[in-house]
């Protein structure tokens, strides 16, 4: 097989992730006439971002013209607890429309309204119908359009040097494992291609994380096999800081039933477009479960919240568009309460609240979803639903108007899904999409700006890439000592599903390595020789199984006291994890390198929910089960030194007074301490 | 309940069917065993896949035989005793197991001229009508499965068609493209024609059938695509308007994009060759920050070093370092 080769790129930018984010970056970065580079783990328009159904969040007031950024703003920041970071989700708020609209530009179609402009829909949260949207496939037409942009960039490319490749160029199923470092500059990244194995190495200045969630750490996830935490873990690593991680959102509505695509979502929009949510009892559960902040808004009578959807300027929306936290939970008291489905979830009905044709033509992919994997026709019976790990909103601390990480790092850059503060404690549905967009194109064009400043490339050091290759190459180094080894007949791996039996099991492995997220685990290659390496996927379901139990929904202080316990135990197993079958597209090897990832982000999601005793968003905490103004005005900052995970408080900033000029008295004193509102009366 | 399979493993050096005897539970879907088998007996099974709901087109293979996604391919579609073979998607070469290389499709994308914004209609200012973005949005739905791809006579084995055929995904972007209501290029069926072998197709309506996405790819896309063609061809105005005012067009559009294929050795995009057919060195390498290769000592260091830079110890005089 290949030798360790590596493969040297100059770069001026490099994008790692090809999803919405990733590739609004790299159009902007190539517009500014960087040689840029896309990295992306699975092939190109795959990303992530694909699967995105309901829309994209954008005040462009088509739908309903008193619509604006403001609205918008103020939607956001009550969806997110007011935890977010203020300055990004105005700049959000403000820059949404621009983003969507460049879009049709580049060839998107969106739906459109009845004069021709981009229709909007009603999703969670949002006070008025505000997504763009494609039936219920938008990140498709999202992803879609922006790749093709990059094929025209590339055409135009060629027709100017000869080349597609010579100012963009998309390296697909390639793997990023470490950023490399020259002080406290960034000066590539190192990573292997899927495909063949061999390694390459890109020196650039700068690097744009794009690379999206973390939600493979739990068992039931809408997210695919590319969530693992890489972007998170690699910022940690090189020195910047992770924010708000002990908020990750469930969605409310994955599928139940078959077994094998529980987790898998169901779009926001089939409430948006008048589905409801019952219990076996068959009552509308939603109405008893206002929480005191958004009373005023939702309505209380089942006939008011049916008007709403003709008429929404004079009725008040159905509790089933509260925010998805909101609906989470209260689908998981009604399930604990007994009054689940059979499959444990409750019912989702759209049957008979439109025709079927409308129904069809508006969830056109869900239809389709469910008549293909359950057996189950929408327009006939209702759903099973129930919640599914779905977004993190913590992730990459980053000044919100150029994109930049915080921490000890120059140079690096975060978009997306990775980058945290912009959805405070929870994600409004459709503002994902949107994020995407805003925030991509400012990463991408901060990346270039700093580009420009610097004086000499920063360039990586030869130690460091060695040192790559070396953790790289270490787990198949390991299942080969392991299977020449004397004791390679007792069996790998503990039974699949016991987190319960994985403490067993570790006293097996070496207590004395535990730096298995710093750059250095390396040395347990050579040492495991004796030892029976783990297999990948038994440690990724246990993982899985300590994050799904101890860290999941509902909260708990001693839970999470033995999800740190357990973390640290797999983190001995981790360091030992092998994988056989040599370097050409190996599956195992890939998630063994993963591995690493996922469990030191997950250790900050437990740390920072172990720490914050109060509910909120996507944290609820059942032995501080209320929300607490103090809290709101704390972020709970990860970072890594020496192989830990620190974590510190840091004040979040406050909103400018016009801003805080939005919102009425008395919204904010449901939020801000009584010294905070004593000092918004002054002003 | 116990299951057998069979499984194509191996690489583009060749390869066989494997046995498999493997747990199936109520409601699983092919792509669930193939994960069952990496979990249990064979972890280095290569095979892609990202959503598992049919919508990112990852999980192409061929089914006992029939291209499929493997993802939305139900167990209990088949016998109780049947036994399941799955092979990788055969129009491509073989990178491990059920992994191909598609990189002709993305190659084929790139050779697709792009959309053309309208000029002088500001971002904000576009206005459609939901009837006419309709038919543009069918073809939008393509995952990009690359099945009708694989399933299409005119490459399905026949290698040597492969430079001339963009094939059926990439016809139907050359349509969504010509019904697009603000395109601004009308020569697309021309180009189709012209560059990407839609002469090729007989209308077999294959690759329709298997697309998991229900696009009427014949139907809808190709038949009227053909048709327009032939009047356009023989309609003397037509033509000679095209002669008139396309000309430039076309030719950029033709002339330009070679159709010349790298070999398939590779799943990403291929570099630029440094020679090119004409024996040239590629003009990119001029744009590029260097010449030739990296240099292995980065790219900011001049030769010679000025000598204090230089460390060299003398192999019988160390004191002189
Ligand atoms: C089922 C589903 C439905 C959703 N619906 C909506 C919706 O309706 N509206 C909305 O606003 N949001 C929605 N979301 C959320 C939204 O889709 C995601 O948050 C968003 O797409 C993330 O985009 P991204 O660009 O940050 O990353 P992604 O699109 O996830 O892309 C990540 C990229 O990074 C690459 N990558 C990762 N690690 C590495 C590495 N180590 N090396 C190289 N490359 C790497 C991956 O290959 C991939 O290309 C939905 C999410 C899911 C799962
Ligand atoms: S209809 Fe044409 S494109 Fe489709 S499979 Fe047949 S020959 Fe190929
Ligand atoms: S047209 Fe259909 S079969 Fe062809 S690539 Fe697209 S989705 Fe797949
Ligand atoms: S895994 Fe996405 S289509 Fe099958």
């Amino acid at each position: 097989m290949s030798d360790n080769k590596i493969e040297r790129h100059l770069y001026d930018v490099v994008v790692i992730g090809a999803g919405g984010a990733g590739l609004r970056a790299a159009i902007e970065a190539r517009l500014a006439g960087k040689r840029t580079a896309i990295i992306s783990k699975s092939l190109f328009g795959k990303a992530h971002t694909v699967m995105a159904e309901g829309g994209a969040a954008a005040a462009m007031g088509n739908a309903n013209s008193r619509d604006n950024w403001m609205v918008h703003f103020r939607d956001t920041m009550r969806g997110g607890k007011f935890l977010n970071n203020f300055r990004m989700a105005e700049l959000h708020a403000k820059e949404a429309p621009e983003r969507i609209w460049e879009l049709e530009t580049y060839g998107a179609l969106f739906d459109r309204t009845k004069d021709g402009k981009i229709s909007q829909r009603n999703f969670g949260g949002h006070e008025y119908p505000r997504l763009a949207h494609v039936g219920d496939r938008t990140g498709l037409e999202l992803i879609r359009t922006l790749q093709q942009k990059i094929v025209s960039l590339q055409q135009e490319d060629f027709a100017a040097t000869g080349s597609y490749d010579s100012r963009i160029r998309v390296f697909q199923e390639t793997t990023i494992t470490e950023l490399m470092l020259d002080g406290d500059r960034v000066a590539g990244a190192f990573g292997y291609y899927r495909e063949t194995g061999e390694f390459l190495l890109f020196e650039a200045p700068a690097v744009v994380l794009a690379t999206g969630g973390v939600g493979r750490s739990y068992k039931v996830t809408s997210n695919s096999w590319e969530y693992t935490g890489d972007g998170h873990a690699l910022a940690l690593r090189a020195g910047a800081t992770l924010i708000n991680m002990e908020f990750l959102q469930f969605h409310p509505t994955g599928m139940v039933w078959p077994p094998s695509v529980k987790g898998i979502l169901v779009t926001e929009s089939v409430r948006g477009d008048g589905g409801v949510l019952r219990n076996s009892d068959n009552k509308r559960f939603m109405f008893d479960y206002v929480p005191d902040v958004f009373r005023k808004q939702y309505a209380e009578t089942e006939e008011e919240a049916d008007r709403w959807y003709a008429d929404p300027d004079n009725n008040r929306r159905p509790p089933e568009l509260l925010p998805r936290d909101e609906v989470a939970r209260a689908i998981n008291s009604e399930v604990k309460a007994g009054r689940g489905s059979p499959a444990g979830g409750v019912f989702l009905d759209v049957s008979t609240r439109l025709p079927a044709e409308q129904i069809i033509r508006r969830l056109p992919s869900m239809h389709h979803q469910f008549k293909e994997l359950a057996d189950v026709d929408i327009t006939k019976e209702p759903m099973e639903v129930g919640p599914t790990c779905h977004y993190v909103m913590g992730g990459v601390e980053v000044d919100p108007d150029t994109g930049a990480a915080f921490g000890r790092v120059q140079g690096l850059f975060a978009a997306g899904e990775v980058s945290g503060g912009m959805h405070g404690s929870n994600r409004l549905g459709g503002n994902s999409l949107s994020d995407l967009l805003v925030f991509g194109k400012r990463a991408g064009e901060h990346a270039s700006a700093y580009v420009d400043t610097l004086q000499v490339r920063p360039r990586p050091a030869k130690v460091d890439v060695a040192a790559a290759v070396e953790v790289a190459l270490a787990p198949l180094v390991r299942a080969a000592a392991s299977s020449t080894g004397s004791s390679a007949d007792s069996s790998t791996g503990s039974s699949a599903d016991s987190s319960t039996g994985s403490s067993a099991d570790s006293s097996a492995a070496p207590s004395a390595d535990s730096s298995a997220g710093s750059s250095t685990a390396s040395s347990a290659a050579s040492s495991a020789g004796s030892l029976i390496a783990e297999n990948p996927y038994t440690l990724q379901q246990d993982l899985q199984a300590v994050m799904g139990d101890l860290v999941g929904i509902i909260r708990r202080e001693g839970e999470l006291t033995d999800a740190l316990k357990r973390l640290h135990e797999l983190r001995a197993r981790v360091a030992n994890v092998g994988a056989t079958g040599g370097r050409r597209y190996n599956p195992g090897w890939h998630l063994a390198l993963d591995l690493r990832n996922m469990l030191v982000v997950s250790e900050c999601t437990a740390r920072a929910a172990l720490e914050r005793e109060e509910s909120r968003g996507g944290h609820t905490r059942e032995d501080f089960p209320a929300m607490n103004p103090t809290w709101r005005r704390i972020n709970l900052v990860c970072s890594l030194s020496f192989g830990e995970v620190h974590l510190e408080h840091k004040p979040v900033p406050a909103m400018r007074a016009e801003l805080l000029a939005l919102f009425e008295r008395s919204e904010l004193s449901k939020y801000l301490t009584d010294e905070e509102l004593a000092e918004v009366e002054e002003q | 309940m116990k299951r057998h399979f069979r499984v194509w493993r191996g690489d583009a050096s060749g390869g066989d069917l494997r046995d498999f005897d493997v747990e199936v539970n109520e409601g699983e879907v092919v792509l669930d065993i193939i994960h069952r088998l990496q979990a249990t007996q064979a972890p280095d099974l290569a095979c892609r896949w990202n959503c598992k709901a049919g919508k990112c087109g990852s999980c192409s293979m061929e089914i006992n035989g029939k291209p499929r996604l493997g993802c939305m391919t139900r167990m209990s579609t088949f016998t109780d005793d049947e036994t399941i073979t799955v092979t990788p998607i055969r129009t491509f070469p073989v990178i491990r197991d059920l992994v191909t290389d598609v990189s002709f499709n993305y190659e084929k994308a790139r050779e697709t001229p792009a959309f053309a914004p309208p000029p002088g209609v500001a971002p904000g200012e576009y206005r459609m009508q939901q009837v006419d973005v309709e038919r543009s949005q069918e073809f939008r739905k393509c995952i990009e499965c690359f099945l009708c791809q694989n399933t299409c006579h005119v490459i399905r084995d026949h290698d040597e068609n492969k430079p001339a055929f963009s094939g059926p995904r990439y016809f139907i972007r050359a349509a969504e493209l010509d019904m697009h209501p603000l395109d601004d290029r009308s020569d697309r069926k021309e180009y189709a024609q012209a560059s990407q072998g839609l002469g090729y197709c007989n209308i077999t309506k294959c690759c329709t059938e298997v697309c998991p996405e229900h696009i009427k790819i014949t139907d809808n896309a190709i038949i009227p695509m053909k048709e327009r063609v032939v009047d356009r061809r023989y309609d003397p105005i037509v033509w000679l308007g095209r002669k008139i005012f396309r000309r430039d067009q076309l030719e950029s559009a033709d002339g330009a994009v070679p159709t010349v294929n790298p070999p398939m050795s590779s799943a990403r995009l291929p570099e630029g060759p440094p020679v090119g057919p004409d024996g040239h060195m590629e003009i990119a390498e001029l744009s590029a920050p260097t010449q030739g290769g990296l240099s292995p000592f980065g790219e900011d260091l001049s030769f010679p070093l000025p000598p204090e830079y230089v460390s060299y110890h003398h192999p019988e005089r160390p004191s002189e370092a």
